[in-house]
């Protein structure tokens, strides 16, 4: 069972968010998703300063097995990128929620975090697909 | 992100319908060392242990271990053994002089398409023993049955044997400390590739898939578990088949059902040096089908890309950076290459081919330059990659 980080908010979709008392969030892929798709080999970020709509793909990442796009859960503009990750990959599968964050947004629209899930939302979630 | 339809390395293979897979000598094991387990041709087998790139490079520098107990072990003996192996393969048997020595070829139909790639091995006069794939394994052992019936000769398959293979510059060593004996040293320290040691109920051969020196060793299956687990001690790491895939990419090693099937000849799948045509008078399944077509119209070639992005399994090839221009082939085998830290594939294209093609990812049209059909072997690249 892999593992789901407390106080983070997650989505369907296999993304987690952190968000900063400063209305900004990070935003990550979770341990769900790295291990579904194994060894990390390129990601793709968005660039700073791109304004992303909830929904958009805005980044990739693309392991041993496949390619598969990211999806931003938040509207803004964004503020940062891992670029560790481009000499790195790796980073993604070992620590997913941690120096594994891909970008950083600022949160444009509040309501869009009632949308989010909670921890434990996403671990009921999982535990009807695993 | 979407939870994934996975493209996939080749192997995510559908169950064949059986309720459930078949397990190796070593299935519990894998349980026990926490191996994330998938299903290859019916068979529950490690895909890895961790990080498939770290089982890569463990075995370009070190040794890693693997279960390939999943492939086929089938003894012929008899006193026509040889004259129907003769008569069975492309590559001619003939030419393993004296008992110890192994030979690579395929199997042909009578169209000269390929049944399987295997290893042929003398094991002592009128006792010899093939290793072929596991996903060929019905049609294998329907073809062996079949014409073995016109020879004096009989069929057994060895499922009391389980198959590990060892692989990577410290491969010697480790399994020398391991068997802790003087015998077992003594043969293996010299042994050559395409040779083997049989050792009592063990036969240890310098054959592999990876491209870097080692051994599959065929075992009791009673003996698999503790061998494993003490070369595991002595220093080879667990490698799983995402691991192995990468590596016999790297070395230009086909891999069945992708560089070649029974509609492909080993004309056009990068195996014409399998064949042996000589000497004339030697007739094999075949044989015929292969020589009226001597003008191949395709070839197997290498890829590399230097471009950010992962080549994969059936993409097509062109020409020019356009959809209009000339459809030169497709991929057979492709991913991303550890040791070179780019992607690279194996592809069938026209015999005429260009110094690049092109190859349409999401970013766009991505320029290839193409190669011959191997990469890395024995920790060196065989190619330059051309980055600055």
């Amino acid at each position: 069972m892999t593992h789901v980080q407390d106080g983070l908010h997650y989505t369907s979709t296999h993304e987690w968010i952190r968000i900063d008392p400063k209305n900004i969030a990070y935003i990550g892929i979770t341990d769900h998703a790295q291990n579904l798709l194994g060894d990390m080999v390129l990601v793709d970020l968005p660039e700073i300063g791109a304004f992303l709509d909830s929904g958009d793909e805005c980044a990739v990442v693309e392991s041993v097995k496949a390619a598969s796009d990211v999806f931003t859960p938040l509207t803004g503009e964004v503020l940062a990128h891992n670029e560790q990750l481009q000499q790195n990959p790796g980073i993604l599968n070992q620590d997913p929620y941690g120096d594994g964050w891909l970008f950083q947004i600022r949160i444009d629209d509040v309501k869009e975090l009632e949308n989010l899930l909670d921890a434990e939302s996403y671990q009921n979630l999982l535990e009807d697909t695993e | 992100m979407p939870v994934l339809g996975m493209i996939g390395t080749g192997l995510d293979n559908a169950r064949q319908g059986s309720n459930m897979a078949h397990q190796t000598p070593l299935y519990q094991e894998h349980l026990i060392s926490g191996a994330k387990m998938t299903d290859f041709q019916n068979w529950s087998l490690p895909l890895n242990f961790g990080s498939q790139i770290d089982e890569h490079n463990a075995v370009r520098t070190q040794a890693g271990i693997f279960d390939v107990s999943h492939m086929l072990i089938t003894d012929i003996s008899g006193a026509q053994t040889k004259a129907f192996l003769q008569f069975l393969l492309a590559n001619n048997i003939d030419k393993l002089t004296q008992a110890g020595k192994a030979l690579y070829t395929v199997m042909l139909n009578d169209a000269g398409g390929i049944i399987d790639d295997l290893i042929v091995y003398f094991l002592a006069e009128g006792q010899y023993r093939i290793i072929s794939n596991a996903g060929t394994r019905m049609r294998v052992t329907q073809w062996l049955e079949q014409h073995a019936q016109k020879f004096d000769c009989t069929c057994q398959i060895r499922e009391d044997l389980a198959l590990i293979a060892v692989q990577g510059p410290q491969t010697t060593s480790i399994v020398c400390d391991v068997l802790q004996s003087t015998q077992a040293n003594h043969c293996l320290q010299q042994l050559k590739p395409f040779h083997t040691c049989t050792l009592d109920t063990w036969c240890i051969a310098a054959t592999g898939y990876t491209g870097e020196a080692g051994f599959e060793i065929m075992l009791p299956a009673t003996d698999a578990v503790s061998f494993w687990r003490n070369c595991c001690t002595a220093g080879a790491m667990p490698c799983g088949l995402g691991a192995r895939d990468t590596l016999r990419l790297e070395a230009g090693l086909c891999l069945y059902g992708h560089e070649m099937n029974e509609e492909t000849s080993p004309l056009i799948s990068g195996l014409g040096w399998t064949v042996a045509f000589e000497p004339s008078s030697r007739d094999f399944i075949g044989k015929a089908a292969l020589l009226a077509d001597q003008n191949p119209s395709q070839k197997l070639v290498g890829l590399v890309m230097t471009d950010r992005g992962v080549m994969r399994p059936q993409m097509s090839l062109y020409t020019a950076p356009n959809n209009t221009s000339e459809l030169a082939g497709s991929i057979t085998s492709g991913g991303f290459s550890p040791s070179l830290e780019c992607s690279i594939a194996l592809a069938r294209i026209q015999t005429q081919s260009p110094e690049y093609l092109f190859i349409q990812l999401r970013q766009g049209w991505v320029k290839v330059k193409v190669t011959p059909p191997a990469f890395f072997r024995r920790g060196k690249a065989l190619i330059d990659v051309g980055r600055n």
